[in-house]
């Protein structure tokens, strides 16, 4: 395989410490305070960095060594503590740590199946370069393909290698990019405008955002290229809400961006000229939709309106306006570096290329991976992430969010693209993947999705609006165990009614985590319904609660907290629950400290 | 400050200062309304109706349309917030590993629901989806810091740090 992790060309060593979104929530500040005071106690000759995402959010906090002779060490799982052995025993008598290597050029690393099958195009900065250095970018060959493409290339034939290379948008959809620059480019008018997709309202995803805060320039190149392929002279990057450290980091780039000369007037000396604004959003899941998310540019409240007119023809203040995904302009500079055909040499069928996953749940390497489309589920969750946590069974992974679907363990042998995603139910969707256990209760992850679907509905359609929170009782009730037989067909009739009766994807997409449960988990609603059993043991009002006689020491903890007094018990004796008066609060499971209480 | 001052520590005279220093900032610009809220927000910690009035009256666009904005956005809050603010990750890694244990800790713990502030103005709860650290689900946010691979006993240990902290 190649090597993921270019050394850019040193002098001298470098640390590197990781400061993506999970390497700062697993305190990587603090570790890279104390590097820096380390380093200077022992008054060594190294450069100190960050970067952003690598990928092994798992092994948070990263720290790499960047040896101008030997190459990359990550070490994972870094404390304070750690680091004086790190520097006295590698960076001064050269000794590597083995059993803290995560992986490195010299010696196997205990992650080297996680790399091994991955393929990093949009991610080939992401936890390399430092994101807030436009020099690392342009060392790293950023900017170039903008350079090329004025210089050489007429927009047409910038449009022709997009769609040669068979790029697809990533946000969900899989449009073909090339046509959408097409289309956007016919459409006459003197303003244009090519629009950034960072809404990212996959509950359960942060390709996006680890990709803006680990590469910026990356989509300002991207975007740039678009301008220029469909005649904008300017370009919004819509951002979720929630991003703070992206949106920072964004509007850096494009401050240091416009200082070189990378955007404003003229660009690099040809008559191209554009700029780049960045629009934080407010927190509505449906203004991801591409028309709702038009609305709230313009300033009004976030909500999908009927197409067509498509955007390509009338987008943002009614302008002709062509809006892909982060991840889809993350594609772009290298599809113009490197050539369609190296592209497209990568995937299978219709789908080319790779795909950014958020790999997540009950998986051992969770974490942001870039896989070759057409690779399989089992390699994606087996080889690259390691399998299942704590050695359970896998039972199913969930792709799409919520407008996706759960796939079985019996088609863990799907291939990784749009049409055979699609053919399960599910969608590829935009790269969220959480993969479940024996212990995920299928009913609970369906209510989950439907609860988020049926809060963020924007409330036009009567059957999105309605439709999802009438599902939503349905699925409380069964989780609660109050479920009818009758419930079952009604979830299947109300997803008919809302999947045609609904504006936008939202509406027309959220029926599919409960019709995919229903395809292939369908026992375990009637466990609910019929036995008015849990079989994974989540719902809590599906429990019994009972105390083993044998382990129980009479604390009388638990009696104490129990809220409705159904715990009866002399002190030093074994307690009992009242069944008939338990609420199933799960409060005396929590409390013994002697695992006495269990429950099923 | 003494024991018998009130319990609120809320602004009874309306500065308009900052919301027109905003207003300014974006004066000409068209599709303005969002940034104008956002940064409004990010000065009173909350969107006073006075302040709206002030937008209102120097942007031309009807107040009630202003509100149909503020209140489709989850991000606006239309009443003030406390000193801080404790957001749960209700993402699906993290309700696969739980996260409805969290937020009922978190809830029990602080004596308030989701979306409301403490009685002491201390505290307002929300919950999110994906903070961008699902391997470390579940996951919750105070302020600028989060915290990672939570259980019960670790949200009441932290609230606990917190309140003797202010
Ligand atoms: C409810 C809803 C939410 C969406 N959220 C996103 C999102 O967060 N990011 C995104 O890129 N596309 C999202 N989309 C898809 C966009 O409407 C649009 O298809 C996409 O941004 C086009 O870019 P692409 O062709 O590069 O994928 C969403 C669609 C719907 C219906
Ligand atoms: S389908 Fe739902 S979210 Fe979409 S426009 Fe209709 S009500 Fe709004
Ligand atoms: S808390 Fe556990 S050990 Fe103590 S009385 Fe209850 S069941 Fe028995
Ligand atoms: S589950 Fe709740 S109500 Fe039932 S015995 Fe335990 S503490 Fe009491
Ligand atoms: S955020 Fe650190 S490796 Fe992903
Ligand atoms: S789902 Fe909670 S951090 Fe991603």
């Amino acid at each position: 395989m190649s090597h993921p992790l270019q050394p850019n060309v040193l002098t001298r060593p470098k640390i590197v410490v990781g400061l993506g979104s999970c390497g700062i929530a697993a305190g990587g500040k603090k570790v890279y305070e104390a590097l820096v005071a380390e380093v200077a106690k022992r008054k060594l000759d190294v450069d100190i960095d960050e970067t952003g995402c690598i990928g092994m959010c798992f092994r948070e906090v990263l720290v790499e060594i960047r040896d101008p002779q030997r190459g990359s060490f990550i070490y994972g799982d870094m404390t304070p503590d750690r680091l004086p052995r790190i520097l006295d025993e590698h960076v001064l008598a050269g000794r590597v740590i083995p059993e803290w290597l995560a992986r490195s050029d010299e010696l196997p690393g205990s992650e080297d199946a996680f790399f091994a099958k991955q393929k990093r195009i949009v991610l080939r900065h992401c936890g390399v370069n430092n994101p807030e250095s436009l020099a690392e970018y342009q060392a790293t060959g950023g900017y170039a393909a903008l350079a090329k493409v004025l210089k050489e290339m007429t927009p047409e034939q910038v449009i022709e290698v997009i769609t040669q290379s068979g790029l697809r948008g990533r946000g969900g959809a899989g449009f073909p990019t090339g046509i959408k620059w097409k289309f956007a480019r016919q459409s006459r008018d003197e303003t244009k405008y090519v629009v950034c997709n960072g809404d990212e309202g996959d509950p359960g995803a942060f390709m996006d955002r680890s990709v803006l805060e680990g590469d910026p320039h990356n989509i300002l190149e991207g975007m740039l290229i678009a301008g220029y392929a469909i005649g904008a002279r300017f370009g919004y990057i819509y951002c979720r809400a929630e991003y703070p450290l992206a949106v920072k980091r964004l509007k850096l780039a494009i401050e240091v961006a416009r200082q070189i000369g990378f955007l404003g007037e003229r660009i690099l000396g040809s008559a191209f000229s554009f700029d780049i604004k960045v629009k934080e959003g407010a927190g509505a899941f449906v203004c991801g939709e591409e028309t709702a998310l038009i609305a709230s540019i313009e300033g009004q409240r976030g909500m999908p309106r009927l197409r067509p007119p498509f955007p390509t023809t009338a987008g943002l203040w009614a302008h002709p306006t062509s809006i892909n995904n982060v991840e889809t302009f993350g594609n772009v500079p290298w599809i113009i570096l490197n050539g369609a055909e190296k592209f497209a040499e990568m995937g299978v069928g219709k789908s080319r290329g790779t795909k950014v996953f958020a790999l997540a749940g009950k998986i051992v390497r969770g974490g942001l991976i870039e896989v070759p489309m057409g690779i399989t589920l089992r390699e994606i969750i087996y080889e690259v992430g390691g399998g299942i946590q704590g050695g359970k069974a896998f039972k199913a992974v969930q792709m799409g969010g919520p407008s996706g679907g759960c796939i079985p363990a019996a088609l863990i042998d799907t291939s990784v693209d749009y049409e055979s995603v699609t053919q399960t139910g599910a969608i590829m969707g935009s790269g969220g993947m959480v993969v479940m256990d024996e212990t995920t209760c299928m009913v609970d992850v369906a209510r989950f999705f439907l609860n988020f679907t049926q809060k963020e509905s924007c409330g036009k359609c009567t059957f999105c609006r309605l439709g999802t929170k009438r599902m939503l009782e349905i699925l409380t009730r069964i989780t609660e165990g109050y479920g009818r037989p009758e419930d079952i067909p009604m979830l299947e009739e109300l997803s008919e009614k809302i999947k045609k009766g609904s504006l936008c994807g939202l509406g027309q997409t959220a029926p599919n985590p409960v019709l995919t449960t229903l395809k292939y988990f369908r026992h375990e609603y009637e466990a609910h319904i019929n036995d008015k059993k849990c079989p994974a043991h989540r719902c809590k009002k599906l429990l019994t609660y009972r105390i083993i006689a044998d382990k129980c020491t009479g604390c009388t903890v638990c009696a104490k907290h129990c809220p409705v007094h159904c715990i009866s018990g002399e002190r030093k004796q074994v307690h009992v629950i009242d069944q008939a008066a338990c609420i199933r609060c799960g409060e005396c499971l929590r409390r013994c400290n002697f695992a006495a209480v269990q429950a099923d | 400050m003494a024991t018998d001052t009130p319990q609120t520590t809320r602004p009874v005279e309306f500065d308009a200062n900052p919301v027109q220093a905003v207003l300014r900032k974006y004066k000409g610009e068209k599709g303005i309304l969002i940034p104008v809220l956002q940064e409004t927000q990010d000065a009173y910690g909350y969107l006073p109706s006075a302040a709206l009035e002030e937008i209102a009256t120097a942007t031309g666009v009807p107040l009630a349309q202003i509100y149909g904005v503020a209140t489709f956005y989850a991000q606006f809050r239309l009443r003030p917030v406390g000193k801080h603010m404790v957001r749960v990750c209700c993402g699906t890694a993290c309700h696969v590993a739980g996260a409805e244990r969290i937020t009922d800790a978190m809830s029990q713990t602080l004596d308030v629901a989701p979306g409301e502030t403490t009685a002491d103005d201390l505290f307002t709860l929300e919950t999110v989806a994906c903070l961008g650290c699902c391997s470390l689900a579940p996951v919750m946010m105070i302020d600028e810091e989060t915290f990672g691979r939570l259980d019960e006993k670790a949200v009441r240990k932290i609230v606990k740090d917190y309140r003797t902290e202010s």
